[in-house]
């Protein structure tokens, strides 16, 4: 119910909603949390695994009851913390887990069969048969244990990433943050304020006291206003820090559009990535819940819930509330509770020696032995230190004491250390590099301390920056002592008591791990699925840990903690995925014919990043193969036109060019005439080929080399590493050039005559000539080189030209019965010659292995000649590329075998790299590697690929099956 | 992980290329004997602790680049470029 007067919310603007089908209205402000109890629903979910009907424990995004599907049209959000999802008109909400309803459910039975389903059941039980696993066992376990279930489709929804940067992070708004944040800004550095919550204010706007002889919500909006005003600092609302990686990198992840009915305009989520110089850790504290029988029924929460849900939302859950604690924190909470004017029915304090003056009953030395209420709490059962009784209540407060938030400092390895002062765990110094932990995760629990702390690690943070930041006046605040006796568990009592609800586990399940001998906490964490649920343990890991070493008789430091990793709340996949989907996976890359080729109706193949034409159907033709082999046969009889821009070009100049590419190349280019070309290859430093390609000298001291479209990054950076680890001195500078310029082959025997139509002069360049020739009034290249065998050529001209010479070349080509071709002609025929792509050359090949160990100079150094000539990288037991003729259909991928051979490892022969039908020599072509393939040309052998069914005998040939002296290639 | 390049200073680890250890600075002269090549292509340590290794800045200035870290707390100790660099301060 509602408390007039009280909560943060705008009753001005009330707000429709409904849950599991039923109506409701909460107010601008609400979470849906708050809005439920307000309208009296204490019953959100069903557990994990019993079924057990739950209510909010919590007020925050530890919540791990709370956990409900938000619906969107066809698509729901599943495991929505019902604490953290702000109430927008028409929200649409529903419980999870149940079956037909949240009131009734069938797996509810599971709670009955509870003594049969102890941790480690499945394990033990689901043993055998093996088979039954997959198809019985699992798909039943699964339906019956989970949380919310997935729409399987797509997720369409937006979402973004982004990055920023600043002298100092503070992560949390409450006193410390809200005092680090204005001691940075007042300083002049630049600060981010990032706080997990719609507002700012952290504690401060659920505490309902006073800082500075002021509300607290009101010295909060004197400070924000201040910060507002300040360009030096960033705010961000609704954005959780959820990770630390190294030299001051955070993740974050932003509520965008999840506060908002779902629009279009806004993504979901933004994930961040915030690189701060130094940070300030000002996440606070969480409860921890009390450990008794029945202690999960809804209407049990935290006192600090019940705290935020009066001071900030004007809601009280209950009408005779009680409350049971180990500190001094609840009996504020209690007084609070009857300031509003409901009705208190006991404090229950487990320590023997506390206060017992309040204005309702306090029983000490108090323990819970039992609850009722199916649905919801009705009564507790109680023994105290003067007797036993029966409290009628509705709403149960429980603060265990409380949790440092240490979670982020744990993130780079560092381990927390327990003070027993505190019963709780804080951040070891240093755990992180450059950030600072402050107020009551660094264990001081008072707003006065955390005031001081924020604004003294501020001051700290900058001076290590060399910013000299006063401190601001610290206001008046509340500065009680925190007062704590540890109580872990309710010793003695029957019935189950629950550690975490998330996972419904039990204090039980942890003895029965230990019993089991999984006494390490890591064990026991795996045993028993304890810290494993959404929450990762934030409401059980310390009590857990604790029953544990009670156990196993040791202290809790000897114990040990289990590990915090990233993120500290759950995160979307689509968030740290953002942009990544569909096109957005990988750069595209666009040859200036893309479009010339599309309106063709070539089908684009991926080549790298590239999108190359596949091949050019023409009508009537009904496979890729008729067009590829009418591609083939216009090249060898007319002319083609081919893109090949996607080949590296790194233009080369310096008086130290032609040394420097006498020392990565295998052959020599310093001999090279200007106006001529090289066939290249290149070694890596462990003897393998790294690339093959064409080098040009175009004066003195300039050169342009080609590498294959694969490699052309990995030349670059090969390049680079060169020279500038072993001949940085030289006079040597290069560029790729790749995109500056559109290249284009033009193949077949009428290539000249189609250069002719278009250039001033007809071109008389020898092969393996290169000359600057001139389109209209656009200066360009001409290459006499070929990949197909044919007479070729290749023309390059400035990118912005390359679409219009395009379309010219097919028009002229087709002119002279010629046109265009893809990639699939273009394969055909260079292996018809057996040139070689990265398909042979992929790593594991010498020089020698492909035929080409003549390439390697014996007058000079190069990269890979002293590894390359290694026993066992040179001779015949090697395998070496080859040819093979077939009169079936064969693939690349096929291994080789000796006819009669059993088929196994042991007797594999080699392996088939390419494949294509040539129809120029009307049989099967494929390159490939075998056992001394040089001398068996001439010899069958038997091709085999199990994948595909193919099992065919093949001759081994040459790999040049086409005009072997070249002479068309020279004509 | 962020690191100092000489030239562009502080970036981010995705604008860097990792190559391996700054072993492949010391190239054996090439009639060196066969162990020699051996130790610099294939063997190497494996340091728990500070280690000196080659990062390649590709999204950038494209320097290689020698990180001194140290693997056990991630801390960077030092970046240098690999060739000398005109005018920076090493």
């Amino acid at each position: 119910m509602r408390i007039e007067g009280k909560g943060h919310i705008d009753r001005s603007k009330p707000l429709r909603f409904r849950f599991d089908g039923v109506e409701y209205t909460g107010f601008t402000g609400d979470t849906l949390a708050s809005a439920l109890l307000a309208n009296g629903v204490k019953l959100v979910g069903r557990s994990f695994k019993y079924h057990r009907p739950r209510g909010l424990l919590t007020a925050g995004s530890e919540e791990p009851n709370g956990m409900v599907e938000v619906v969107d049209g066809n698509h729901h959000t599943p495991n929505v913390r019902a604490t953290v999802q702000e109430l927008y008109d028409g929200l649409t909400a529903r419980s999870q887990n149940r079956f037909p309803s949240l009131k009734f459910d069938v797996l509810g039975v599971n709670d009955l069969l509870s003594p049969f389903l102890s941790a480690g059941f499945y394990y033990k039980t689901f043993t055998w048969p093996r088979a039954f696993w997959e198809k019985l066992y699992e798909p039943v376990i699964r339906r019956a244990a989970g949380l919310g279930t997935l729409v399987a489709q797509h997720d369409e929804a937006a979402y973004e990433k982004a990055f920023a940067f600043c002298d100092l992070l503070v992560i949390g708004s409450g006193p410390a943050g809200l005092m680090a944040a204005l001691t940075a800004a007042r300083a002049g550095a630049d600060v981010i304020l990032a706080e997990e919550d719609a507002r700012l204010g952290g504690r401060l706007l659920s505490d309902g006291g006073q800082v500075g002889g002021q509300a607290s919500v009101d010295w909060v909006a004197e400070v924000l206003a201040e910060l507002k005003a300040l360009p030096n600092v960033r705010i961000m609302p609704r954005t959780t820090v959820t990770g630390v990686y190294d030299d001051g990198t955070y993740s974050a992840l932003e509520r965008v559009g999840l506060h908002l009915a779902p629009r279009t305009d806004l993504p979901r989520e933004c994930f961040w990535r915030i690189v701060a110089k130094r940070s300030v850790l000002a996440a606070g504290a969480l409860e921890r819940p009390v450990v008794f029988p029945g202690n999960d029924r809804p209407g049990i929460m935290l006192a600090s819930a019940l705290r935020a849900y009066l001071n900030r939302w004007g809601v009280v859950p209950g009408k005779r509330i009680t409350f049971i604690a180990n500190n001094d924190g609840a009996r504020e909470v209690a007084r609070q509770i009857m300031a509003a004017g409901v009705k208190v029915a006991a404090i229950l304090d487990t320590r023997e020696n506390a206060s017992a003056v309040e204005d309702c009953p306090v029983y000490l030395g108090a323990r819970i032995t039992g609850t009722k209420g199916r649905l919801g709490l009705t009564s507790i059962e109680v023994a105290h230190k003067g007797g036993k009784l029966t409290i009628e209540t509705d709403c149960l407060a429980m603060s265990g004491g409380w949790n440092p938030t240490v979670h982020i400092t744990c993130h780079l390895n560092g381990r927390p250390i327990w003070r027993d002062d505190i019963a709780g765990f804080v951040p070891a110094a240093n755990a992180v590099p450059g950030l600072i932990p402050a107020g009551a995760c660094a264990g001081d629990f008072s707003t006065a301390a955390a005031l001081a702390n924020g604004a003294a690690a501020a001051a700290e943070s900058l001076s290590a920056l060399g910013i000299i930041a006063a401190t601001p006046d610290l206001p008046s605040a509340e500065n009680a002592p925190y007062v704590i006796e540890a109580f872990w568990q309710t010793p003695g009592a029957e019935g189950r008591q629950w550690l975490d609800f998330a996972n419904d586990v039990t204090t039980k399940d942890v003895a029965l791990s230990a019993q089991e001998n999984f006494r390490s906490v890591e064990h026991m964490k795996r045993y028993t699925t304890q810290g494993m649920a959404p929450d990762q343990g934030k409401n059980s890991n310390v009590a857990a840990l604790a029953v544990l070493a009670d156990v196993t008789g040791r202290a809790i430091p000897e114990t040990g903690t289990t590990t915090f990793r990233p993120p500290f709340v759950p995160t979307s996949i689509g968030a740290m995925g953002a942009g990544g989907k569909a096109q957005g996976f990988a750069p595209q890359r666009f040859l200036t014919s893309d479009q010339a080729s599309r309106d063709r109706g070539a089908p684009m193949i991926e080549a790298g990043l590239w999108y190359r034409p596949s091949y050019f159907p023409k009508p009537g033709e009904k496979t890729w193969q008729e067009s590829c082999n009418r591609e083939v046969r216009m090249v060898r009889t007319a002319v083609g036109v081919a893109d090949v821009s996607t080949l590296g070009k790194i233009d080369i100049q310096g008086k130290d060019a032609a040394r420097f590419l006498d020392f990565v190349y295998t052959n020599t280019f310093s001999t090279l005439p200007a106006g001529k070309v090289r066939y290249g290859l290149m070694l890596r430093e462990d003897g393998m080929v790294l690339d093959d390609g064409t080098t040009a000298r175009l004066g003195e001291h300039h050169y342009l080399m080609t590498t294959t479209t694969a490699a052309a990054g990995l030349v670059m950076r090969h390049l680079d590493f060169v020279h500038q680890a072993f001949c940085a001195d030289w006079d040597v500078r290069f560029i790729s050039v790749t995109e500056a310029w559109a290249q284009f082959a033009i193949a077949g025997p009428r290539a000249r005559a189609l250069l002719a139509t278009m250039l001033d002069r007809t071109p008389d360049l020898p092969f393996m000539g290169v000359t600057d020739v001139t389109l209209g009034s656009v200066k360009a290249r001409l290459f006499r080189i070929s990949f197909s065998g044919e007479e070729g050529y290749e023309i390059a001209v400035p990118t912005r030209y390359g679409e219009a010479l395009f379309r010219d070349l097919l028009a002229r080509a087709e002119t002279l019965g010629g046109g265009p071709y893809g990639m699939e002609a273009l394969n055909v025929l260079r292996i018809e010659k057996g040139f070689i792509t990265h398909a042979e050359i992929h790593g594991r090949v010498t020089a020698y292995d492909i035929g080409m160990e003549k390439m390697v100079s014996a007058k000079k150094d190069c990269i890979g000649k002293a590894a390359a000539a290694r026993p066992g990288l040179v001779g015949d037991e090697r395998q070496q590329l080859v040819g093979l003729r077939a009169q079936a259909p064969i693939t690349a991928g096929a291994h080789l075998f000796r006819a009669g051979d059993r088929v196994h490892r042991e007797t594999d022969q080699g392996y088939v790299t390419s494949v294509g039908w040539s129809d120029t020599l009307n049989c099967w072509l494929a390159l490939a590697f075998l056992e001394k393939g040089r001398a068996r040309h001439g010899e069958t052998i038997r091709l085999i690929d199990h994948l595909r069914d193919i099992d065919v005998i093949c001759e081994v040939a040459d790999p040049v099956f086409f005009d072997k002296e070249g002479a068309k290639l020279r004509a | 992980m962020r690191i100092t390049c000489p030239l562009c200073g502080p970036r981010d680890r995705r604008e860097f290329y990792y190559y391996g250890t700054d072993d492949y600075l010391n190239r054996p002269v090439a009639d060196a004997a066969p162990a020699a090549w051996d130790d610099y292509l294939h063997n190497r340590d494996n340091p728990a602790g500070v280690t000196r290794d080659l990062w390649y800045h590709d999204m950038g200035c494209t320097s290689w680049l020698a990180v001194t870290r140290n693997t056990v707390t991630h801390a960077i100790l030092k970046v240098e470029a690999v060739a000398p660099v005109k005018g920076a301060t090493q």
